[in-house]
């Protein structure tokens, strides 16, 4: 982490640019389990966004307590803490949603953003930097999982939040609320995020003009770069 | 000077034949599967080949011009693509899905992974699995118009169910329920024999493929040939085992690779049709064996000469 880093790029980085689940590829159990429908996936990414905002702020506020050797059990009591905390509340407030995410909402506690993010970011940060990287981590997810839903449910089940879309009824392609449908949308969600954020990928030099026998008299575009390189 | 001295590694010598030459050859093979399959299943059936070789050759199209890649529909590889795609289909499918299928066909499965020669698995077979997972496509059947059929499913779901086979000559005519060209085997053979006598195939794939289903079903059906003969005439086999297993991007190249390629695939089909859930097993066998062709290539690769242990 550079200094010169300001705690709004700290808050706007786990949005786009280090989204948790299109670019760092963390939380993707939850990610292609909770995506066939937008509430639940909204609702798995609310309550993911608590835990990692607490929990960052926590580890940051121990960071200098904890002893090395056994952080990540350090860090797995914290979070479990906070999961069961928020499990309780939505059972209590939101049965349905509670229903429906089932031992996902047990299993944020093993979730590799909130771990990820409390061992790369928050044991080595400030309390303030932690909670905005919590919060931004926890947008990038939430956003990132109703954007996956949206695509799944409107196209599988031809509904938006559980709202029917009557001109999709006929053309349902029940494939993508299927595990596999899932993949799909993830698979190609990735790419596309990837694509606009970093750009065209550097090419791969496939060969080495080192070793090719016809280096010195060939003059295709490959090896014509390696030269000018070389130079 | 020595830019004008050209040099190339072997070989130097070119055959003079290119991938639009050899894909007009494989749809030169599949238009007698074409023709007969509008003839039995109607003129519907037409319309679903149309709309899928028009829209594989438009979304590659598209697609190159967005990733601003060389155009490659002059290739005529997505036609076959399409045409293959929509063989494989029952002539009563809905458009939408027809487009939805090639989409998957040729953006997912071909350009997304770079190409004519980049895709890991067969477009058209992957695009058929895809629409039998994703609308249970294959499960809505088309019947014959050109006779009445009393039975309402496939040979192969008959046979499944304990019925009787369809008479032999039948079956080779084609007049029972299917997708568009998997029926016809007369046609299909033609377009084998074709294919084999300009030298675009090798006989290895089908033969093997076709011929471990038959030993193994004639084991099976405690060597009663006739059964045997209509568990090889029936189902996808026959289009599988000639035009889509013989993909030569998704297919071994040496001739014993080819030989277990279509052994494996045969052995699978076999297992799938007897002791699956699905009556057809032919694109999922042919799709597995597919993911297994770089191991398969590895494992019968030539010695090179003086490159030591291959």
């Amino acid at each position: 982490m550079s200094k010169n880093n300001n705690c709004m790029s700290v808050l706007t980085n786990g949005i786009i640019k280090e989204n948790p689940v299109f670019i760092l590829i963390l939380g993707t159990c939850p990610t292609l389990a909770t995506t066939n429908n937008v509430v639940g996936a909204f609702g798995m990414g609310i309550a993911a966004l608590a835990v990692l905002f607490c929990s960052n702020i926590l580890i940051s506020l121990l960071r200098h307590i904890i002893p090395d050797s056994v952080r990540i059990p350090c860090y797995i009591v914290i979070i479990a803490g906070f999961v069961t905390i928020v499990q309780m509340l939505v059972q209590a407030f939101f049965p349905e949603l509670y229903k429906m995410l089932g031992v996902y909402l047990a299993l944020i506690t093993v979730n590799c953003i909130i771990l990820g993010r409390a061992e790369m970011f928050a044991s080595k940060n400030s309390v303030i930097r932690s909670g905005l990287d919590g919060l931004g981590m926890g947008i990038g997810f939430t956003l990132a999982l109703t954007a996956m839903a949206t695509i799944r449910e409107v196209f599988g089940s031809a509904s938006f939040a559980g709202i029917s879309i009557p001109f999709l009824e006929n053309y349902k392609i029940e494939f993508l609320v299927k595990a596999p449908g899932g993949m799909l949308v993830y698979g190609l969600l990735i790419a596309l995020v990837y694509a606009l954020t970093h750009g065209k990928a550097p090419m791969k030099k496939s060969f080495s003009c080192a070793t090719c026998p016809s280096a010195a008299y060939c003059n295709t575009a490959a090896c014509k770069k390696e030269e000018e390189g070389d130079k | 000077m020595a830019n004008k001295l050209k040099l190339a590694v072997s070989p130097h010598i070119h055959s003079g034949r290119s991938t639009m030459g050899i894909m007009r050859d494989v749809i030169i093979a599949l238009l007698p599967a074409a023709i007969a399959g509008s003839v039995i299943f109607g003129l519907r059936s037409l319309l679903v080949i149309g709309v899928c070789v028009a829209s594989c050759v438009l979304l590659e199209a598209v697609f190159n011009k967005i990733t601003k890649k060389e155009q490659t529909i002059g290739d005529l590889s997505a036609v076959v693509t399409g045409l293959l795609l929509a063989l494989n289909l029952p002539a009563n499918i809905p458009v939408w899905q027809c487009v939805v299928g090639s989409v998957f066909a040729i953006v997912v499965v071909k350009c997304l992974f770079g190409g004519i020669g980049y895709n890991v698995v067969n477009p058209a077979i992957t695009a058929r699995v895809f629409m039998l997972v994703a609308f249970g496509s294959m499960t809505i059947q088309a019947y014959p118009k050109v006779v009445d059929v009393a039975s309402s499913a496939t040979p192969l779901a008959v046979m499944a169910d304990g019925g009787n086979a369809p008479e032999l000559f039948d079956l080779f005519k084609g007049l029972h329920g299917g997708a568009i060209g998997e029926t016809c085997a007369a046609a299909l053979l033609v377009g084998f024999v074709y294919l084999l006598v300009r030298r675009v195939i090798t006989w290895h794939i089908p033969v093997s493929y076709i011929g471990s289903v038959f030993v193994l079903s004639l084991l099976m059906e405690n060597f009663d040939f006739v059964r045997a003969l209509s568990m090889v005439l029936s189902g996808g086999l026959l289009i599988g085992a000639i035009f889509m297993a013989t993909d030569y991007v998704t297919s071994p190249s040496t001739a014993k690779g080819k030989l277990i390629f279509g052994l494996g695939a045969g052995v699978l089909t076999f297992l799938i049709r007897y002791f699956g859930n699905y009556p057809e097993g032919v694109s999922f066998a042919i799709l597995l064996m597919n993911i297994l062709n770089p191991y398969i290539m590895s494992w019968t690769s030539h010695k090179v000469f003086g490159g030591g242990k291959a």
